[in-house]
């Protein structure tokens, strides 16, 4: 199917672009006419994956974060988010709720889980010393 | 950007809390909470959502970390006044709340 619109952007690995990559994310797709529940979570789930790539992608050092956004007809939303960071290397173990290798007193280690939850369906793939790439879709729009 | 503020009386400290909480913000919240139970040494700690507009999982770290700090002391947490927006990540995470 293609797109009827698409936004690609980058930004550097900072925790203060977390808040301008959700402004950015709700300004785009407001023209695909989502409720505010579907219009929160699709913030949510991206302010996750961007919060993830900016924690864990580049230890000690700033790289840049790509998100892009994709419009399809009939409301179908599809969001990336991609770094080129160090990578996961057991995907599987990083999405098992609570798992985190941040700080567990205050990391609660629910980013893969919010992700899975807040969207219809929901990709992860990643190459240690490459990068990693976070796939999301979810159908928008009112009755959806 | 969020923001909080505190009241305190009788053992009770209520954190009114403010903006868009997500990781970047969360570590700032966390400072100024943190501060505000050593210095009032509260024997419950009330976090107040009701003009919270935004909230990721840094939230329910934020949340889990005040309580597990001050249950070591034998105080309490309690989460009121979540908009309902905020509520979905509170079941997801158990935590449990007064709307």
């Amino acid at each position: 199917m293609k797109a009827i619109n698409v936004m690609k952007m980058s930004f550097y690995s900072r925790s203060v672009n977390e808040g301008f990559a959700r402004g950015a994310l709700a300004a785009f797709i407001a023209q695909a006419d989502p409720t505010v529940p579907q219009l929160a979570d699709i913030k949510t789930a991206v302010s996750e994956a961007v919060t993830n790539s900016i924690v864990h992608a580049y230890p000690q050092q700033v790289g840049l974060v790509y998100l892009t956004v994709w419009i399809y007809p009939e409301g179908q939303i599809k969001v990336t988010v991609m770094d080129k960071g160090v990578g996961i290397e057991n995907i599987q173990k990083a999405m098992e709720p609570m798992y985190t290798t941040g700080d567990p007193e205050e990391r609660a280690g629910l980013g893969f889980a919010v992700m899975q939850s807040f969207m219809d369906k929901v990709k992860v793939t990643s190459s240690t010393g490459k990068g990693t790439r976070v796939t999301m879709w979810k159908q928008v729009g009112a009755g959806r | 950007m969020a923001r909080v503020h505190f009241s305190s009386s009788a053992q009770v400290l209520a954190a009114y809390l403010s903006g868009e909480i997500d990781h970047h913000s969360a570590q700032n919240l966390r400072q100024l909470i943190d501060s505000e139970i050593s210095e009032t040494m509260p024997e419950q700690l009330i976090l107040d959502f009701t003009d919270v507009g935004f909230m990721d999982s840094s939230g329910v770290g934020l949340i889990l970390g005040r309580a597990k700090r001050m249950q070591a002391v034998g105080g309490s947490v309690l989460v009121q006044h979540a908009p309902p927006s905020i509520q979905k990540m509170l079941q997801l995470a158990h935590v449990a709340y007064q709307s």
